[in-house]
């Protein structure tokens, strides 16, 4: 256990946060646990959850966000996730969508595999992304702080990066509950108004 | 003869494609610079980047294309697999095949020769891209995507565009 783990909020309280700030924004979830208390805590239309294809989260956002420039999308996102494909910060902070916002649950493990430790404890994502070119980056430990700069967030301009550090703890919930066929259809109706064909 | 790249770009716009990513290979930089010069080019860094880049875009409403090296196709096998292959995120892949018929460099020379397998296991059509055939290519490549819901691979051989 880390020396802070005890002070720290769970992802799940994070996630929760973030989702009840919500109201038409498109929302891309990674792969692990992240997806599985996102699905539990509050599915919507506007979700997708990744159950594969780990690393890539951000850069299917950024599709999202680029097809759909009038749409904000938030994607949420996991420490191991943005360091297996940590290159898309780069595109990201070269195209500079202003509709895209990357918040990342950093809880410094490989959850999903048993709590393996990833190198986010001495590698600053938050720093990395500044680097990138995100526009706006801030770093947050408690839940007040979460919800503060996701509303903010949200009203600006980004890319934006919210780096949120999260304990080790998953809550206990089972897999996401919608075939992936059916959810590719459902969240692209959804970003396409209901238009998709 | 050649196919124009203009012409290849122009024709694939005709076909209904509206998003193009990628990351470049000399075989594929004709079209890529005629993509840049109509503005409807997104570099990605990474070739599985830009397959994801893909699927979000077809989701946004896009008929998305990714131009890659066949190295980028070892690269992006994952994405296609646990991504667009379960999630049916059709794609157009284009591939330029280095190593074709073994006269490339060294680190070319195993992905040319197993390049087709591999798409074969994967289970993505795919067709060698026919300098007199490009139009019909391209239309069976757009409805077979658009029906299956999958990535379909369209394979350039040095020379087939200029």
């Amino acid at each position: 256990m880390r020396p802070e783990e005890g002070v720290l909020t769970s992802r799940s309280r994070g996630i929760g946060a973030v989702l009840d700030l919500l109201t038409d924004e498109l929302v891309v979830v990674c792969n692990g646990f992240a997806s599985r208390e996102a699905y539990a805590l509050r599915d919507r239309p506007e979700n997708f959850y990744m159950i594969g294809s780990m690393g890539v989260t951000p850069a299917i956002g950024l599709g999202v966000a680029l097809s759909q420039p009038r749409r904000k999308v938030v994607v949420l996102d996991g420490d191991g996730n943005v360091l297996m494909g940590m290159g898309t910060l780069a595109t990201i902070g070269a195209l500079k969508p202003k509709n895209f916002i990357h918040i990342v649950f950093d809880n410094e493990v490989y959850g999903s595999t048993g709590n393996q430790p990833t190198i986010s404890q001495t590698v600053r994502l938050d720093q990395v992304a500044k680097a990138a070119g995100y526009l706006h980056v801030e770093r947050v430990r408690e839940l007040d702080d979460l919800i503060y700069e996701a509303r903010t967030m949200l009203k600006k301009e980004g890319p934006s990066f919210l780096l949120v550090k999260v304990s080790e703890l998953a809550d206990d919930v089972g897999r996401v509950g919608i075939e992936p066929a059916a959810m590719t259809e459902r969240f692209r109706k959804a970003a396409m108004g209901g238009t998709a064909a | 003869m050649a196919i124009p790249a203009a012409k290849f770009v122009g024709r694939l716009q005709e076909v209904g494609f509206d998003f193009f990513t990628g990351v470049p290979d000399s075989i594929l930089a004709g079209v890529i610079a005629g993509l840049i010069e109509r503005r409807a080019y997104v570099p990605a860094v990474r070739e599985d980047e830009a397959v994801a880049m893909a699927a979000g875009a077809f989701m946004g409403g896009k008929t998305p294309v990714v131009l890659m090296q066949n190295s980028g196709l070892g690269t992006s096998l994952n994405t296609l697999m646990s991504l667009n292959l379960i999630y049916l995120q059709p794609c157009l892949l284009v591939i330029s095949w280095r190593g074709h018929d073994g006269g490339d460099a060294p680190e070319h020379l195993v992905m040319g020769q197993v390049m087709t397998q591999l798409l074969d296991l994967a289970r993505i059509p795919h067709r060698a891209l026919g300098a007199d055939t490009y139009q019909e290519d391209l239309n069976w490549a757009a409805q077979v995507l658009m029906k299956e819901r999958i990535p379909v691979a369209l394979l350039v051989i040095k020379g087939v565009l200029s």
